[in-house]
């Protein structure tokens, strides 16, 4: 079998302008709906208590919701969790009391009100945890950010390895716009999945990268859009098949993981998505407005053979 | 040229072999087990207790499937939750007899069903986390401002006993924020008290503040000294809350430092989460204080009038104010056992304390001194205090035992008992992070995270299996093999596995299976170009391992970032994530050459591979066969 019967290079980079705005605009949205809208941060970021109740019966939200009320909470978000059975009660940090009274006093109300409940989860952070939390987030995405320019520095050149970068920054503001959007709740497993996307997604870069560097060798008489297009061209095929067979765990993990690895696996099916379009359109693309040549790859004075042993030899797939 | 040395194989047979042992113990479950262990050096765990808990357990009918003394405990085995239920109670009525505490703890557990030759080989499953069999998880902070103070004000009392055992007579020593302020009548005096505090008191550093005409000492800490009061306070904090876990019969509790002020604790498989929380927020420190027994005072106690400097106004539990001095006699730190007893004489419940060899010694002066007088013993919980009992001191006691009575029902006595003995902390706590996950839950997050895993895979393997023929199996086989030695990895480290962790490793299976695609879309392209199969096969594997590398390495990078800065539930994730992208190095590249050695290398005359379809855009007339060659 071969899905991929590609008989000339497409040319990528003639439309390149064009997908540079499509992604300038996307990554826009992005920004607005993160400023307009902002993340709905979870409960580990803004310190407070989740409490995940269960009922045998279909849970009416209403009632529980006014027995919430009743104890003195305003603005406290009640919803179904996963089924109709469980509901997600999600309450601000309070000063004075401890997690243990607030969560205490909530579950006695509502088995005074339903029997039935029960207790199946509860989680506390406290306001300093989840200040701490937020810039150990950013922390580890400066890291992220920092290793990978330098690696991709070392490896290739700086052109390419800011090229790779802003590629994969865009993706992942595009997932904290689509959090952002559609409000769902920016959990620290979420996290996890864009750091991961991050680390992941800038593989394709790196591929495209090495088959470009290739060609420049190889080809001697191509300009540089062509040999961009022809690297893309021959390495698209594995691009699709990887990123696929990736994404099939993350869909089994979207269908069969419930609720708590639902967004988890969200972030990483939006990341690998546009990981795909950003590595083809975006990153290459800011490899050529920087103008990458032939002499930044290849400084010394190539030998009649290629020597296999260099070690700038990259692979080629 | 692609053949293997013997040492390779030998390699692959040598990581098949310890990845199935490895990971075989997850496949045999888990039975409900009673655990004995001892909380103390007195109460010993030997062949004579294996004896008296067998009996108890055979005297009760509920046969064990299994029982062994391991280490400092005794593990009995069981066939069923409800028996388990059953020997438990057998076993604490027979080592623990009502109402007593001897230092053992009898709690339910969890115990590996899998055979005893592979315990012998220390394969142990792998370790779950709360998310997945339901439990307790608390994050504590420690309240290092106010365990500094406490050490402050019992510097104070140390100077206040030294300066009067040697005769320098002092206008008053009082604490202002962080340091101990002695006022002196003159400066031949002053001088005294400086040098005794230099000879004495090494933590301090004593500076003069003589303020107009005054003889002022201030005395402060130092900064090393500061820093180890601190360690010191979270490691009596740590072992304080050791003690009182013990008393709830936790099998395996996780009691961790965390950072410089925090402590982790996570009780697996808790039910109880009301009685977990109650024993462990009650961040409760003891003090012994004398009363204030100035006509100021009493008329304060009576008529919530002004209370004299230097006292303080306490309740007692029936809400009787007590005006007590502000100084400290005695800390928690000074009692190694309470206990809870009747009085010989009125039936009373009581608590018996026993004092250190320190403790013993102020006390008895203090006692001597203040025979007729009342002594109030105060138990802060979070900042508030409550005088438990202010008994009026008959005569001087000496050896160290001190009887509380007053007032106390038999259950009161046994809390105050516990608490006491569970040993004061030597700072206050508080709860900053607290998840609870119901035991059904995490049975729930176990199935969902293991569904993901199983069809995630079987539909990637029904795939390469279709796209690439053979090669698809191979690289199947490949996949199957980094999932077998990721779990036995995480079995052997024991590192925790949560539900993040698993989500971990399916991603690490779908990152995993990139290596292999990279792999054999390489050797169709050498194929296409026209490269003869055993040609193509290793120009494909040396061309795609260095693009796999850097793949790895960005990925790894990500790994390592989340390893460092992550917390909780993320850094199940990286731990997983990290040792997914190492192990699948060594499978997909390593192991899946060896297949693919073995099954094409061996032939000289290779004419085709099965890989698929080899596509050429010519349509030319190269070999494409899609079948192997057979001969």
């Amino acid at each position: 079998m071969e899905f991929f019967k590609i008989r000339k290079d497409i040319p990528f980079m003639k439309n390149a302008l064009i997908f540079n705005v499509i992604s300038l605009v996307t990554f826009l949205l992005a920004v607005f709906f993160l400023f307009s809208r902002g993340l709905h941060l979870s409960v580990e970021f803004t310190g407070g208590t989740v409490m995940e109740v269960s009922y045998s019966q279909p849970a009416d939200l209403t009632k529980v919701r006014g027995v919430v009320s009743s104890l003195g909470y305003n603005e406290v978000q009640v919803q179904n969790f996963g089924s109709a059975r469980d509901v997600m009660i999600r309450l601000p940090a309070q000063k004075g009391a401890s997690s243990a009274q607030q969560s205490e006093a909530l579950m006695t109300a509502l088995k005074a009100q339903n029997a039935e409940a029960t207790l199946r989860r509860s989680e506390f952070v406290g306001p300093q945890v989840g200040e701490e939390l937020a810039t150990d987030g950013l922390k580890a995405l400066a890291f992220v950010v920092v290793g990978i320019m330098l690696y991709l520095a070392v490896r290739f050149e700086w052109k390419f390895s800011v090229a790779a970068i802003i590629a994969n920054l865009h993706d992942v503001i595009i997932i904290l716009g689509f959090f952002a959007y559609f409000q769902w709740e920016f959990s620290l497993a979420v996290l996890a999945a864009v750091l991961a996307v991050l680390g992941y997604s800038v593989n394709e870069s790196v591929v495209i990268f090495d088959r470009i560097r290739e060609n420049f060798r190889r080809y001697r008489k191509m300009n540089t859009v062509e040999i961009i297009d022809n690297a893309i061209t021959s390495t698209i095929s594995r691009t699709i098949i990887t990123h696929g067979s990736t994404q099939i765990m993350v869909l089994s993990m979207l269908l069969f993981g419930g609720e708590t690895l639902y967004y988890f696996a969200m972030a990483l099916t939006i990341g690998i998505l546009f990981g795909i379009y950003s590595s083809v359109f975006v990153a290459a693309a800011i490899a050529m407005w920087l103008g990458i040549r032939r002499e930044d790859l290849i400084k010394a004075p190539p030998k009649k053979d290629e020597d296999p042993d260099d070690p700038n030899s990259g692979a080629v797939v | 040229m692609n053949r293997y040395p013997v040492w390779k194989f030998a390699i692959i047979w040598v990581a098949l072999l310890l990845g199935v042992v490895y990971t075989l113990p997850n496949f045999f479950g888990e039975a409900p087990a009673v655990q004995v262990s001892s909380s103390k050096v007195t109460a010993k765990v030997d062949e004579t207790t294996l004896k008296r808990v067998s009996d108890a357990i055979e005297a009760a009918n509920v046969p064990a499937a299994g029982i062994i003394l391991e280490g400092n405990s005794i593990k009995a085995r069981f066939e069923s939750t409800e028996q388990q239920l059953k020997a438990k109670d057998a076993i604490q009525k027979a080592l623990i007899p009502e109402g007593s505490d001897n230092g053992y703890v009898v709690a339910l557990n969890l115990l590996s069903r899998s055979p005893s030759w592979l315990t012998a080989l220390h394969a142990a499953p792998m370790y779950l986390g709360l998310d997945l069999r339901g439990g307790v998880h608390f994050m504590l902070q420690v309240d290092m401002k106010a365990a500094l103070t406490q050490k402050i004000d019992s510097l104070a009392g140390d100077i206040r006993t030294t300066l009067r055992e040697k005769d320098v007579r002092h206008g008053g020593i009082s604490r202002s924020e962080s340091n101990i302020e002695i006022r002196l009548r003159d400066q031949a005096q002053l001088e005294a008290a400086k040098r005794v505090l230099a000879d004495q008191f090494a933590d301090l550093q004593v500076a003069e503040a003589a303020q107009g005409g005054e003889f002022k000492i201030t005395a402060s800490i130092k900064p090393e000294a500061a820093r180890r009061v601190q360690e010191q306070a979270l490691k009596q904090n740590i072992t304080t809350l050791h003690n009182r876990i013990n008393e709830l019969g936790v099998a395996e509790p996780v009691i961790q430092q965390q950072g410089l002020d925090r402590i982790v604790v996570q009780l697996p498989g808790v039910q109880d989460t009301a009685k977990a929380k109650d024993i462990l927020g009650r961040t409760a420190t003891l003090e012994v204080r004398l009363v204030d027994e100035s006509s100021e005072a009493r008329a304060a106690e009576q008529t919530n009038g002004m209370v004299p400097f230097g006292s303080e106004r306490y309740l007692e539990r029936n809400g009787q104010a007590v005006i007590v001095k502000k100084q400290v006699i005695l800390t928690g730190d000074n009692l190694t056992d309470a206990q809870p007893g009747f009085d010989g004489q009125t039936q009373e419940p009581v608590v018996n304390l026993s004092l250190d060899g320190k403790g013993a010694r102020i006390f008895k002066d203090v006692t001597r001194e203040n025979v007729g007088k009342r002594m109030a013993i105060l138990l802060f919980e979070k900042g508030k205090g409550e005088v438990v009992t202010a008994p009026v001191i008959r005569t001087e006691i000496g050896g160290g035992r001190v009887q509380i009575s007053g007032r106390m029902t038999t259950s009161e006595a046994n809390d105050t008992a516990l608490l006491l003995r569970a040993g004061s902390l030597a700072a206050p706590m508080e709860i900053i992070e607290e998840r609870t996950i119901g035991p059904s839950l995490g049975a729930e997050n176990i199935a969902k995270g293991f569904n993901s895993v199983i069809w995630g895979f079987l539909v990637i393997v029904a795939f390469m299996c279709i796209y690439y023929m053979v090669f698809g199996v191979f690289s199947s086989i490949a996949l199957g093999v980094n999932l077998l030695l990721l779990v036995a990895v995480l079995s052997m480290l024991q590192a925790t596995l949560t539900l993040p962790g698993m989500a971990a490793m399916a991603l690490a299976l779908g990152m995993a299976i990139d290596s292999n695609v990279l792999i054999n879309e390489r050797v169709r392209e050498e194929l296409r170009l026209g490269a003869s199969p055993q040609a193509a096969i290793h120009t494909g594997y040396d061309r795609a391992w260095s693009t796999i590398f850097d793949s790895n390495i960005t990925t790894l990078i990500a790994g390592v970032a989340l390893l460092a800065f992550g917390s909780g539930p993320v850094r199940g994730f990286a731990v997983v994530h990290c040792l997914g992208i190492l192990t699948s190095m060594f499978s997909a590249v390593f192991f899946s050459r060896g297949l693919v050695n073995l099954w094409y290398g061996r032939q000289k005359k290779l004419k085709s591979v099965s890989i698929g379809t080899v596509w050429r855009p010519d349509g030319s007339a190269a070999p494409v066969v899609t079948t192997e060659d057979k001969a």
